[in-house]
């Protein structure tokens, strides 16, 4: 056993103590707080397994943007009383069973395999980006993407369907009580700009270094929230005809995009001479649509009448 | 070599201060002193580990990235820390 | 290959324990937690699997899927948690009811 096995064993025990203790934590505040511990500690477990770009996007979504959501939702919800977990020995012993069967498949998978890299890297010089999860997820598995776009933009809908009828079309999220020259309101002023430059800086490299658009884009969004908490900017109302042109925008130049492809042959399919500015644009407006989208579905449906 | 004696060093030191850090937050009695622990030395720490990872960048435009997260850490650090403690005031008392 | 079987086999850990969680609890956050472990449990189990090359890098098609399903499941959490905010005001529970098949209404 080398070194490295030894701090992948030491980082995979903690990885499964935080997650225990997400489960079977009497506080729902505290579980909440372990869970997005939980999400850092996977971040360094990607990077660990090479996936640098998976690592960015774990740290900024899954423990940034879901553990600042579930906090606000912790906030409301919490009713002081705490929860156990039941003892159920029925589900526990069919737990075990789909750990042991997974555990086996695992075991029993662990042979070396090329797997797709070589396909990959066959094609690479083709696909208008050097990072090749960067080809992957805009060129290769193109639909993939514009789906992820089509699912989220869907999931915001759903968020602001839920509001009740005196509050549709009205702004998102409740009035933020903070002095303008407090702590808070200083940060809200002072991050963004140097947020906004690393959210495209992240977008720019991402076609030739770990980035690209869903970790810039995530970036853009928890900056925007910051200003939005600190009370520098209101969120927009979401009957505003910019913001839906906005978080339109993205997944419809990906579409078009495609469509334009029918020129190179079929849709989704780019013209290897104009591959990688096309990907750059489609990054580029679909990180600001993703930033808004993020955001907008973190703060949650309308609750002030326009 | 020299740059790895350094990397070694500097990360040493700045792992110290986060087992100091983690100590206090550990041992301290109440919400304030324990902030004042995590902030205070994990802070220097993150400088003297960020120091240590600089020796071994290649470039330039490392450095200044690198030095750009410690910054960041920092700022973000010092601003919790206040609301965390203003929130933790007994009510009624002023900062 | 040892990298596989380590996360591999905590990826398998986590979904299990995932899955408890979320039959255990009737607090509806509780339970978006723990779907949520039961998501990065895959994703870490599917991760470890691309890692099987035999020159050791990380093959690129997994890691840009699961970039994708990190998103996604970000979007199902919003919305779930956005559904179980609205129960909360309009009942004032943080829980489904009990399931009682005299009950008509």
């Amino acid at each position: 056993m080398t070194l490295g096995d030894a701090f992948d064993i030491l980082l995979c025990l903690l990885i499964l103590t935080a997650a225990a203790g997400v489960i079977g934590g009497r506080d729902l505040f505290g579980s909440v707080a372990l869970f997005i511990v939980y999400g850092l500690l996977l971040t360094i477990a990607w990077v660990r397994l090479g996936a640098v770009d998976v690592a960015l996007a774990e740290g900024a979504i899954g423990a940034g943007l879901t553990g600042v959501l579930l906090l606000g939702a912790a906030a409301k919800m919490d009713d002081g009383a705490g929860q156990r977990p039941s003892f159920r020995p029925g589900a526990l012993l069919l737990c075990a069973g789909v750990a042991g069967g997974l555990g086996w498949a695992v075991v029993s998978l662990a042979q070396p395999a090329a797997g797709l890299i070589p396909l990959v890297r066959e094609n690479l010089p083709v696909a208008g980006a050097d990072n090749p999860v960067t080809a992957v997820l805009l060129n290769f598995r193109g639909w993939d993407t514009l789906m992820e776009a089509a699912v989220l933009l869907i999931a915001l809908v759903g968020v602001w369907a839920l509001s009740p009828e005196d509050s549709w079309g009205g702004r998102s999220g409740l009035t933020q009580r903070v002095r303008v020259d407090g702590v808070l309101g200083t940060f809200g002023r002072f991050l963004p700009p140097i947020g906004f430059v690393v959210g495209v800086y992240l977008v720019w490299v991402g076609t030739s270094a770990p980035g690209g658009a869903f970790q810039g884009g995530t970036v853009v969004a928890a900056v925007w929230l910051l200003a939005i908490m600190a009370g520098v900017v209101e969120p927009p109302p979401v009957a505003s005809i910019r913001l839906r042109l906005l978080l339109m925008a993205g997944p419809a130049v990906f579409l078009a995009t495609g469509i334009w492809g029918f020129a190179a042959g079929a849709f989704m399919a780019f013209d290897p001479a104009y591959a990688k500015p096309l990907i750059l644009a489609v990054e580029l407006v679909l990180a600001l649509s993703i930033a808004a989208t993020l955001a907008l579905l973190v703060i949650g449906r309308p609750r002030r009448p326009q | 070599m020299i740059a790895d004696v350094i990397t070694v060093t500097l990360i040493s030191i700045g792992l110290f201060f986060f087992i100091a850090g983690t100590a206090g937050f550990i041992r301290f009695p109440d919400v304030h002193s324990r902030l004042h622990a995590l902030t205070k030395a994990d802070n220097l720490g993150l400088g003297f580990v960020v120091l240590g990872v600089v020796a071994q960048a290649d470039s330039g435009w490392s450095v200044l990235k690198l030095l750009l997260v410690w910054l960041l850490a920092l700022t973000a650090a010092a601003t919790t820390a206040q609301l965390i403690a203003r929130f933790a005031l007994p009510p009624g008392e002023r900062p | 290959m040892t990298q596989t079987l380590i996360f591999g086999l905590t990826g398998a850990a986590l979904i299990a324990l995932g899955f408890y969680g979320f039959v255990s609890h009737r607090h509806l956050l509780r339970q978006i937690v723990a779907f949520n472990l039961i998501g990065s449990g895959l994703f870490l189990l599917f991760g470890a699997l691309a890692r099987r090359a035999p020159d050791g890098t990380s093959d690129p098609v997994p890691q840009a899927m699961i970039i994708t399903g990190i998103v996604v499941s970000f979007a199902a959490t919003a919305l779930a948690e956005a559904i179980a905010e609205r129960l909360h005001d309009r009942t004032g529970r943080p829980s489904l009811p009990d399931l009682d098949p005299d009950d008509d209404d």
